[in-house]
Parts: C-alpha cells; sequence; structure tokens
C-alpha cells in the first residue's frame, strides 16, 4: 500500500468528469464517492439527478460541475425519470436518431430520495426491469435539508429530527436494509462500496453499468458535517465502517452473494461510533446492542454468501 | 378520402396519438381516462405504434418518466384524470419550467372527498398555474383534432411548453361519437418531426434542471412567462394551417348567436353544446341570448374574449368547479378580473353547477340563464350561485 501513489494513476484516469470547484463542505463523502464513480463511468452516460446535497453543490444556475450528459428535476422522480430517459434513448435509437450507441443511464441519490420519498418509484423502476443503473449515496440522513433522520440513518444516531433527550437515544429504529429491498426485487447487479475502498467501488459501478437490465449500488458516504466527526478522518470512518461489519462491502450476481471485501476478523463497532459526535451520547448497554446486531447482520450475509459453515469471530 | 366512423372518444383519442407517431407514453391507469391508455398499450403491443409504452407505477412518476422522455427528444404522451392529475401536480411545474413539450389529455373528474368518478371541472382548475398550455374540446372530432394540433403547437421551437387537452369523463371519453380519422399520411405532412433544440446526449452534454439562486430565478420565470405569452400566436397558426388542410376551424373563443346579444353564457367543454340548444329554446322564446365558449383556457385569451363580451349586459358564466369560500367559480373570477379595468363591461353573475357528475339539462341551463338576468338586475348577498342542491 505504501507504493500506492506509483501505480493508482496507471489505474485510474486522470480526467475529472466532475469538474472541481463544486461547493460541498470540506471533506465531504458524498463529494468524493461520486467523483470515483464518474472517473469509472466515461463520457457515453445520462445522469439523472435526485434533489439533495449532490444536485445542489454541483449545479446552480449557471454553472454546472458535470461534464456529461445531466438531468435535475425533483426529489423523489429520479428513478421514474431515468425510466423516461431509457425508453426514449431505445426508441430514439430504434427509430435512426444519431444518439451514440450504448448510453448507460445512471440515477443517483441520496439515502432520503432513495430509502424514503423515492423508494416507490425506484421500485416501479426495477421491477419493469428498465436498463439503467440506480446509485444511492447514503450519508444516513436527509443532510441538504440540515441532518434530519432517514429510514436509513442508524440505530442511536442523533439528528434534528431525533435528537437526544431525557427520553430519546436518538433514532429508536434500525437502518433500513436498502440493498436487500433491491435484492428482493431479483434484479441483475446489486452491490455496496464505500469511497474508502475506491477500486472496489469503481470497478463495482462499471460492472453495474455493464450488466443489462436494472443495477443497483449502495455507496456509504461519510458526512463529517452531519455525523459531527472531523473532516480530515473520512477514509478512516469509512474503512471502519467496513473493519466492523457495520457497513460490508459485497454483490450480489443474479441472485449469487459475494463478499468483496473479506474481514477475517470484526473489530468492535464502537471504534467506528466513537469517532462519531452523532454517537457520543450512547450508553455501553446501547452499543452493545448494536454490537449484537451488527454480529447477526453480519452472519445473515455470510451466510448467503456461503461461507455459511464460518462463524464471525467475535471481536477482541 | 376522409369517413367519419363511430368510434368511443377515448379509442379515437388513442388512435390520433398513433397517427401522430408518438414516442413514449408513460400513464397510469384512472377512470375515466383507462380507455384512451389502455388502447395505447394495445396499439404498442400489436406492433402498430412504435413507441415505449411505460407502465408506471403511479402518476407522480407518469408525469416524471414523460419530463424524462421529452427532454431526451422523443415526442411524449400520457393521459390521466381528477386524483391523478393533482398526484402529478409537483412535476407539472417542472415540465413547464423545463420547457418540455409533452402532451396529456385529461379526461376530466371530480376531485375527492366524497370519491367522484364522474365529471367536473376541479381537477382542471386545481391545475390552472402549472404553466401549461390548455385546450378545452366539447366532442370527440374535437378532442381528435387538438390532440394533433397539441404536439405541433408544444414541440414547436417558439413554444416548447407542455399542452393539455381537456376532455370531460365519461360525456366525452365513454360516448361513440361520429368522428372523422385524419390520413396517417395528411397528419404526417400536418405535423413535422419532434426537433427539441438541447436534449440529452452524451455527444453534446447539457445540465438541465439546475437550481437557481435569488439573482436568477425571476429571469427565468420571467421568460418562462414571455413564451406563454408568444405561445399564442403560434396556437393561432396551427389552428388555422389545420383549418387549410383539414377543414375544421378552432378559435381561442367560440361564438354562439352572442353578437349583439345583451345576455351572454360562457361555458367550457362537453356541457356547451347543451347550453347552446338553451340558447335556441330561448331566443325562440323571444329573449336576447347568445353564448360564448373558452376553448383556450391558458394562455387566456384576453382579447378575442373582451371583443366577444363587450356589447353584453350581463354574462353568466357557468363554473363546473367550486374554490369553497372563495370569490366566485374559478373561472368567473378570471372572467372578472379580465374585465374589471374596462369602462364598458357586462355584470358578471357566477353560477357552479353540474359537480361529480350531475348532468345540467337544457332546462337546467336555461334556469341558471333566467336566474342570472334576474340576479344581475336585483343584485344577490351571494357571491355565486350553486344551481340544483336539494337542501
Ligand atoms: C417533495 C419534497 N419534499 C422535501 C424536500 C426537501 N428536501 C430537499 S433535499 C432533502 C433531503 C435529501 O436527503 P438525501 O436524499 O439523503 O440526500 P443528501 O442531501 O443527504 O445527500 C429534502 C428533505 C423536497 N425537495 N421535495
Ligand atoms: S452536508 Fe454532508 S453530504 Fe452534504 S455537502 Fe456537507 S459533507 Fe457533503
Ligand atoms: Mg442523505
Amino acid at each position: 500500500m505504501e507504493k500506492l501513489e506509483l501505480y493508482v494513476p496507471r489505474l485510474i484516469q486522470k480526467k475529472e468528469k466532475f469538474a472541481p470547484g463544486h461547493r460541498a463542505c470540506v471533506g465531504c463523502g458524498e463529494a468524493l464517492a461520486i467523483r470515483q464513480t464518474f472517473k469509472a463511468l466515461g463520457n457515453n452516460i445520462i445522469v439523472v439527478n435526485a434533489t439533495g446535497c449532490a444536485e445542489i453543490f454541483t449545479g446552480q444556475l449557471p454553472v454546472s460541475s458535470w461534464e456529461v450528459a445531466w438531468i435535475h428535476t425533483l426529489f423523489e422522480n429520479t428513478a421514474a425519470v431515468a425510466s423516461g430517459v431509457e425508453a426514449a434513448y431505445k426508441v430514439l435509437r430504434r427509430k435512426g436518431s444519431p444518439l451514440p450507441a450504448n448510453t448507460k443511464i445512471i440515477a443517483i441519490g441520496g439515502d432520503g430520495g432513495t430509502s424514503d420519498i423515492g423508494l416507490q418509484a425506484l421500485s416501479g423502476a426495477m421491477e419493469r426491469g428498465h436498463d439503467f443503473t440506480y446509485i444511492c449515496f447514503d450519508n444516513e440522513a436527509y443532510m441538504n435539508t440540515g441532518i434530519q433522520r432517514s429510514s436509513s440513518t442508524p440505530f442511536g444516531a442523533m439528528t434534528t429530527t431525533s435528537p437526544v433527550g431525557k427520553k430519546s437515544i436518538g433514532k429508536f429504529s434500525w437502518k433500513k436494509n436498502m440493498p436487500e429491498i433491491a435484492v428482493a426485487h431479483n434484479i441483475p447487479y446489486v452491490a455496496t462500496a464505500t469511497h474508502s475502498y475506491p477500486f472496489d467501488l469503481m470497478a463495482k459501478v462499471k460492472k453495474a453499468t455493464e450488466m443489462p437490465g436494472p443495477a443497483y449500488v449502495h455507496v456509504l458516504s461519510v458526512c463529517p458535517t452531519g455525523w459531527r466527526s472531523a473532516n480530515d478522518t473520512i477514509i478512516r470512518q469509512g474503512r471502519l465502517a467496513v473493519e466492523t461489519g457495520v457497513f460490508p462491502l459485497f454483490e450480489v450476481v443474479n441472485g449469487e452473494y459475494k463478499i468483496t471485501v473479506d474481514v477475517p476478523k470484526l473489530r468492535p463497532v464502537k471504534d467506528y461510533l466513537k469517532i462519531q459526535g452523532r454517537f457520543r451520547h450512547l450508553s455501553d448497554e446501547n452499543i452493545a446492542k448494536i454490537q449484537a446486531r451488527v454480529e447477526l447482520e453480519y452472519q445473515k450475509l455470510l451466510e448467503k454468501a456461503n461461507h455459511g459453515g464460518q462463524k464471525t469471530k467475535r471481536s477482541s | 378520402m376522409t369517413t367519419r366512423i363511430g368510434i368511443e372518444v377515448s379509442i379515437a383519442v388513442a388512435d390520433a396519438v398513433q397517427l401522430c407517431n408518438a414516442d413514449v407514453v408513460a400513464a397510469y391507469p384512472i377512470t375515466p381516462q383507462t380507455h384512451i391508455v389502455e388502447h395505447l398499450a394495445e396499439l404498442v403491443a400489436n406492433g402498430e405504434l412504435d413507441a415505449e409504452y411505460i407502465p408506471v407505477e403511479s402518476e407522480h412518476s407518469a408525469m416524471s418518466a414523460c419530463l424524462g422522455s421529452a427532454a431526451t427528444g422523443a415526442r411524449t404522451f400520457t393521459a390521466t384524470s381528477s386524483q391523478g392529475l393533482v398526484l402529478m401536480d409537483e412535476v407539472l411545474f417542472v415540465a413547464s419550467g423545463m420547457r418540455l413539450p409533452i402532451v396529456m389529455a385529461v379526461a376530466n373528474r371530480a376531485l375527492s372527498s366524497p370519491l367522484s368518478i364522474w365529471g367536473d371541472h376541479s381537477d382542471v382548475m386545481s391545475v390552472r398555474d402549472t404553466g401549461w398550455i390548455q385546450i378545452f374540446v366539447e366532442n370527440g372530432q374535437q378532442a381528435v383534432d387538438n390532440t394533433i394540433c397539441a404536439f405541433r403547437i408544444a414541440e414547436d421551437n417558439r413554444v416548447l411548453l407542455p399542452t393539455m387537452i381537456h376532455l370531460d369523463g365519461f360525456n366525452l371519453t365513454h360516448v361513440i361519437e361520429p368522428i372523422i380519422m385524419p390520413e396517417e399520411s395528411e397528419v404526417a405532412k400536418f405535423l413535422p418531426p419532434n426537433k427539441f433544440p438541447l436534449p440529452l446526449n452524451p455527444d453534446k452534454p447539457v445540465a438541465m434542471g439546475s437550481f437557481a439562486a435569488p439573482g436568477i430565478f425571476i429571469e427565468a420565470k420571467w421568460a418562462q412567462e414571455q413564451n406563454m405569452k408568444a405561445s399564442k400566436k403560434v396556437i393561432m397558426e396551427v389552428w388555422n394551417e389545420f383549418y387549410k388542410a383539414f377543414g375544421r376551424q378552432y378559435l381561442p373563443v367560440e361564438k354562439y348567436k352572442s353578437d349583439g346579444a345583451k345576455v351572454l353564457i360562457l361555458t367550457m367543454g362537453s356541457f356547451s353544446e347543451t347550453a347552446s340548444v338553451a340558447v335556441d329554446e330561448l331566443i325562440d322564446e323571444g329573449k336576447d341570448v347568445g353564448q360564448v365558449r373558452l376553448r383556450l383556457w391558458r394562455p387566456f385569451p384576453f382579447d378575442e374574449f373582451r371583443q366577444a363580451v363587450k356589447d353584453a349586459d350581463v354574462l353568466v358564466v357557468l363554473d363546473r368547479a367550486v374554490s369553497v369560500g372563495g370569490p366566485a367559480g374559478p373561472v368567473a373570477s378570471e372572467v372578472k378580473s379580465a374585465l374589471y379595468n374596462l369602462a364598458k363591461k357586462p355584470k358578471v353573475v357566477s353560477f357552479i353547477a353540474g359537480l361529480g357528475g350531475r348532468d345540467i339539462t337544457v332546462k337546467g341551463f336555461k334556469d341558471i340563464i333566467t336566474k342570472g338576468i334576474e340576479i344581475a338586475r336585483t343584485g344577490s348577498k351571494n357571491e355565486y350561485e350553486i344551481y340544483g342542491v336539494r337542501e
């Protein structure tokens, strides 16, 4: 890994599709994940962007960070707009329009735009089988409107609408398992990724677009502003999410699960929680509850990935 | 060449969309729009229309898919009604703000609650300010003709605005009428290919739908407003061309025995034909009455409207929607404000009737006109009258 700077430029194209000069917060994981994603995808794409941080920090009339064809309309309809783009592209090509061949339709949205308000539109588009890739940049809350909880906010996290108080420990319910919801649609490709494993992320988004039919990639994107954590630690936070089993990296190809970043021995979740202000208030008891849940979920995933026999090793 | 056939109006509208060679249809079923989209699905399934039919999971997604389709440069159609139209509301504003030439047939129907599948204009009136061109039709022939005109109007690069065709649910959608279906070759001659100026194309990337800070928002809205105003000229041009090609004429405000009449009734949609019969009978009884019919609802045809009513003393306005607690029926309110600053203007009497599919008979219209004349003379403590209620 020390030689990283020597071989990375040979693996990743230098040219940016996502121009610098955008207005994301310093250390924004979503901006980094988007940058990596679009380095991997090239020019022959049409991007459909949901309302949220990414849309706001990349495009204000009359400027834009996007060097590719891009459209934003609303918050909850991104997968439906992408359906229309895909259908139009298909029929216009069929009727002889000069649009380029093999254009990939990419829909992107935040966790709110994906797992809450846009879930119906996404479910519909996946069920209909449009040839498109949906990428959710999950920063685990509605960040654009000021850190309100979403269904993707983890248990115990403090947000402005799951505040900590005498009668509240922060968010009282567990994070919605969006990748599993995508898997339940029997689509050809589902994957998780994070900016802290850029090669894994780039390989997955590329693979997603190359599969015919709908594909779904769920990208954990650390938000130092909303997570109340230091803005120079986002890579470490993403790595800890994976190393603790909080956010395992896997892909599901035509129903076959595969863990792409193996974690033979999970670190205690406390390592991940303690560097984020949003979990600062949690008692040991609550942390133990989270630990048990993470292990249970990780075990379920291992079983699906056919690692069935081996139990997760307890953290030391 | 062209023969009149007996055909259900919904089927004829779908056939008109086929004649226009639409590329994408995205729709969600709702009574009384269903026959339009079912027939389109069938035409696509049989290969009689080379289009993509997107069976979306809601009207919100129907209109959203239309945004994506129109932005990619495809000729795009949808149809809805009532609850479906108001579920689309958010997206309708985006379609016009982004200048996407979508054509939509609206089978006008009441809004819940109480739930009603029957016709009135509450759905139309709730989307009045969405920035769409809106055209009312009164019979099946008009529905077919104006569907064809709508594509040409919407897609004209001087306009680029989404366009709604309003046809009354059941009273029009579910009746069989004698209709002349234009020939495919004639339509092809009349309707040029869709040339959307800046489509989503990886070879020539554009960013569409960026947000606007206060320093630019009002300019964007102003540009939209300018275009809506300017669209009137193109609408007239298209109707004129249509008249030359097919021999049927359409005008923003249509008049029936209204020249010189002292009392006028203003109507929209399919009930207009019943009102015309009432006008005939009243004339036979010696009354000085006539009728004006609003075809173009947006952009509102101020000049033609003022011209049409300038000599009248009384203008009775029929609204098939109610603005509960408001100043008058929605159409009457607009008409009043269009006349307010004129030195000479008729007295406007607002009547609300025909809600939720309640019929207005010839006798009903005669009653409304007669009562309207009376109210204009004596005045009323009510801002508007609701006709035909069993209290
Ligand atoms: C219909 C609608 N409801 C609410 C909003 C306000 N809103 C804009 S962005 C946003 C939250 C976005 O959250 P998420 O999708 O997680 O993206 P993030 O900003 O966190 O990247 C909300 C609630 C809206 N634009 N539209
Ligand atoms: S709030 Fe979070 S996601 Fe949004 S720009 Fe800032 S760091 Fe990025
Ligand atoms: Mg978010």
